[in-house]
């Protein structure tokens, strides 16, 4: 079982395809794993441990039969509980949709399947993707198998964790702020947000529509990219769906080159607030892309500073509007229908019960931001930093191939630490919203340990919109150099499966 | 220092049609004000003269062909519904007596 689990996304796949292992193996081995250590990760909201082998021996019927299928296929993948699955209950983490089945897949659980992948479960998150910590769960808490006290990051904190953890060899997340690649740096995995547009929304529970972006988790750069390849690309039901071909994110994997890229440091996204061990792991790695051959500048983009502030307003706003979806009228919680109220009082008693703090305040927020008398103020100042961010972008994009910066400003906090202090914990996203605002390509890589607390360390890599290929192609040339060094990162972390 | 008072969080919880009880109401008063004045921010940059961006790609609108395809069936559709009646979302009432 172990020998199975150990394998990377793409290694498995290749042994699967070779008749090596099979995938009712590969599948029951890692079904087996949930079971044992799952209890005190908490990862998964729902386990469809029937549903996954009965994919399984479809994919393993095909094989047999001589039909030709995908580098992925009968691998299998832990499934975050945002995107709409047919055969299994769909929550968003959200008590506003407990038990709700929906009639229809995502086109990114779709595209999962036409894969061949094998979907084990549904991962914990942050009640409707808002949060940094996964605390936000109506459900349960969701731990960093690198430390069991502390956060494994969120939105996508259940996907993040059940690859550290091994329980599954690839994610799926989303990113609006951070949510992708945030979880990633602080549980020592890969996690990419693709360009705006890369990957289909349909399906995907909405947060904030003009931000969101489904991404993948992986244990190394080329499992990334092999997922990431999977599921993107067009999407006719996705209007926002860019109708262009899938940057060649699988070969820049596995190439690695950086000799004569330039290579950007953001100035704004590094300052004496940061960790001293994340600066000096970031650092590091700067100086080793260097010595591969990159030629690094520094650069300024000013407006960056304001990021945080328009995404605290741009987002709640979004969200204020897509969350109005939920009125007890067609699926999910109704609450005093007793047949004395309207349709809008129990709409107010359904939303009030079925959502938490963290969603109630941010459409609270973006109520206000968007009222008459402060909009200009608030969401249309908010729109306007978003244009300067782009400029920044623009213009740095025109020196430089990528931008580099630590991608969180910690490694990961205590679970409870900010919990309590909204601010405190949107800080988390620093370095990974202005990439969310201008729809740009980012992706995080693990960069080492924090010297004074032994906790991973995130390397956040930006390239322009549908240039993904050059964050792989970077983030591939700093886990080779790495793993050389100090040998497999993840293999350090106390629930590796070596 | 943006400042929010506790009937008008009662009124944006109105807008927003959340039963908020008297104790969610003074919390959010407080913590609406704290992070309405640290993103005040954006009112020092942003200035007149920049167009706003709603969005980070330049798309208009994109139309597919207008032809029959099929969608949920009446159960599919209603098999999620909190209450059903006669194939139909079954509602509280809508209108109020006067009406």
């Amino acid at each position: 079982m172990s020998d199975v689990i150990r394998l990377g996304a793409a290694e498995l796949g290749a042994a699967i395809k070779a008749g090596e292992v099979s995938s009712v193996e590969a599948t029951t081995a890692y079904l087996d794993r949930i079971e044992k250590v799952d209890g005190d990760i908490g990862a998964f909201l729902h386990v469809g441990r029937e549903a996954a082998l009965e994919q399984a021996r479809a994919v393993d019927a095909k094989r047999a039969q001589g039909t030709e299928q995908g580098p992925l296929a009968g691998v299998p993948i832990a499934h975050k509980d945002v995107f709409t699955t047919q055969d299994m209950p769909t929550t968003a983490a959200s008590k506003i949709l407990e038990g709700w089945q929906p009639p229809y897949d995502a086109t990114v659980t779709a595209r999962l399947r036409e894969a061949g992948m094998i979907i084990l479960g549904k991962t914990n998150m942050d009640e409707f993707a808002m949060g940094s910590s996964t605390e936000n769960s109506a459900y349960q808490v969701t731990r960093n198998p690198w430390d069991t006290t502390r956060i494994p990051g969120g939105s996508s904190g259940g996907s993040s964790a059940a690859v550290a953890a091994f329980e599954a060899p690839l994610a799926t997340g989303t990113d609006t702020g951070g949510s992708i690649r945030q979880p990633a740096a602080v549980c020592g995995l890969v996690g990419a947000k693709p360009t705006y547009g890369g990957s289909s929304r349909y399906g995907m529970i909405a947060f904030a529509s003009s931000l969101d972006t489904a991404g993948p988790f992986a244990r190394n750069v080329l499992d990334a990219a092999l997922l990431h390849e999977a599921f993107s690309g067009h999407d006719p039901r996705d209007s926002t769906s860019i109708d262009a071909a899938v940057p060649p994110v699988v070969e820049a994997a596995r190439s690695g080159d950086v000799e004569g890229l330039t290579v950007g440091v953001v100035k704004e996204l590094d300052n004496d607030g940061f960790q001293p061990g994340v600066r000096q792991r970031f650092r590091e790695t700067v100086e080793l892309l260097e010595s591969m051959g990159a030629k690094v500048v520094e650069v300024s983009c000013p407006s960056f500073d304001a990021a945080l502030s328009a995404y605290y307003l741009i987002a709640p706003s979004e969200a204020s509007s897509n969350l109005a979806r939920f009125d007890a009228m067609r699926y999910g919680l109704r609450v005093g229908d007793d047949g004395t109220r309207s349709a809008e009082e129990v709409m107010s008693l359904t939303r009030a019960q079925g959502f938490g703090p963290e969603v109630k305040r941010r459409i609270m927020l973006g109520t206000y931001a968007l009222s008459s008398g402060y909009y200009d103020a608030f969401y249309g100042s908010a729109q306007q930093v978003r244009t300067l961010i782009k400029r920044d972008f623009e213009a740095a994009f025109e020196k430089v191939d990528v931008l580099v910066s630590p991608t969180t400003p910690t490694t990961a906090f205590p679970l409870g630490e900010r919990a309590e202090d909204p601010m405190a914990m949107y800080l988390a996203d620093l370095c990974t919203i202005p990439s969310n605002l201008a729809g740009n390509a980012s992706l995080s890589v693990p960069c080492g340990l924090a010297p004074e607390d032994g906790l991973p360390v995130g390397f956040q890599i930006m390239a322009p919109p549908l240039a993904d290929d050059r964050t792989y192609r970077v983030a591939a040339a700093v886990e080779r150099a790495l793993t050389d060094r100090d040998g497999s990162l993840i293999a350090r972390s106390p629930y590796a499966v070596a | 220092m943006t400042a929010i008072t506790r009937d008008e969080v009662a009124h944006l919880a109105r807008l927003s049609r959340l039963a908020l009880d008297e104790g969610e109401l003074e919390t959010l008063a407080a913590q609406l004000g704290d992070i309405l004045t640290a993103v005040a921010k954006v009112q020092e940059v942003a200035q007149g003269d920049i167009p706003p961006s709603s969005h980070a790609l330049p798309l208009t609108n994109v139309y597919r062909p207008d032809e029959a395809r099929n969608g949920l069936t009446p159960e599919q559709a209603l098999a999620g519904a909190p209450a059903v009646e006669d194939q139909r979302f079954r509602v509280p009432r809508i209108l109020g007596e006067e009406e």
